[in-house]
């Protein structure tokens, strides 16, 4: 375990720099895609989920020494990836479709970003455990 | 792109920052709570900042009472609401039940949560509409 305080600040770097991430990927997306689907969040999430897939099934995998893995538990997954990816937004722009009497598309964002998003971290975590389980 | 005003990226920073640690020690302080194996402390965050997000955009919506500024906003909608709740470390504990051949559990947190998120940001924005609206 990383004590206190020290844990906070990993956490609060960690989460400050997937914030923006997520912020600036968001737009960069939205931009060339347009606002009528959320699309910004959607590749947000699920490039999110591939990335902790790979981080858990690395460190599953045993990669890295003790000491290591707790602070990458704390910088990687409840910092940067935890704060990169968002339910908020996910809801509030479902609701705004909802809202919009456009079911459909707020039906495909909820099935879409669940789907993809199991997708893509099992994708990461069975790549690198399979190559981390070849190891030595 | 001209004429699109730039990011404010430090609220967003500051804001995922505070969002991201109050997570974590909501995650800390769920470790000893309610059990049933189900992980309560995500579940917790993405409700809670669901609301939060669908409070806080209602009310600060142009035109209402609490109009904010561009800079504000991004601190607490991107950047707090954002870092607090988290689609992949959900992603990862729905993937850990189906590894373990739990289809119970990740059918009940898939099946509790998304309904959950989405009736509290119609309850969080609903509240938020009926504030700012109020003379």
């Amino acid at each position: 375990m990383i004590a206190f305080p020290l844990d906070i600040a990993i956490v609060a770097l960690g989460g400050a720099l997937g914030g923006v991430g997520r912020v600036w990927l968001s737009e960069r997306v939205t931009r060339r895609l347009g606002d009528r689907f959320p699309w910004g969040t959607l590749v947000v999430n699920v490039s999110g989920a591939a990335a902790i897939g790979l981080i858990a099934g690395w460190l599953h995998g045993g990669g890295g020494h003790a000491g290591e893995e707790a602070v990458l538990r704390l910088a990687l997954i409840a910092g940067f990836v935890g704060s990169y990816t968002t339910v908020s937004s996910f809801s509030l722009q479902t609701h705004a479709l909802i809202r919009a009497g456009d079911w459909r598309a707020a039906g495909a964002n909820v099935v879409a970003s669940v789907g993809l998003s199991l997708a893509a971290a099992a994708a990461g975590f069975l790549l690198v455990s399979r190559l981390a389980g070849g190891a030595p | 792109m001209t004429g699109a005003s730039p990011i404010p990226y430090l609220p967003v920073a500051l804001g995922s920052a505070i969002g991201a640690v109050a997570r974590y020690a909501v995650s800390l302080a769920m470790l000893s709570g309610p059990g049933s194996g189900l992980p309560w402390g995500t579940f917790a965050v993405n409700v809670a900042g669901s609301f939060l997000i669908g409070f806080l955009a209602a009310l600060m919506a142009g035109g209402g009472r609490f109009h904010a500024s561009d800079a504000r906003r991004q601190f607490l909608l991107a950047g707090f609401c954002g870092g607090f709740t988290t689609f992949s470390i959900f992603s990862l504990e729905l993937l850990f039940f189906i590894v373990q051949d739990a289809y119970l559990s990740a059918f009940v947190y898939l099946g509790l949560s998304i309904p959950a998120w989405l009736l509290a940001v119609a309850i969080g924005y609903g509240a938020g509409e009926r504030l700012s609206r109020r003379a």
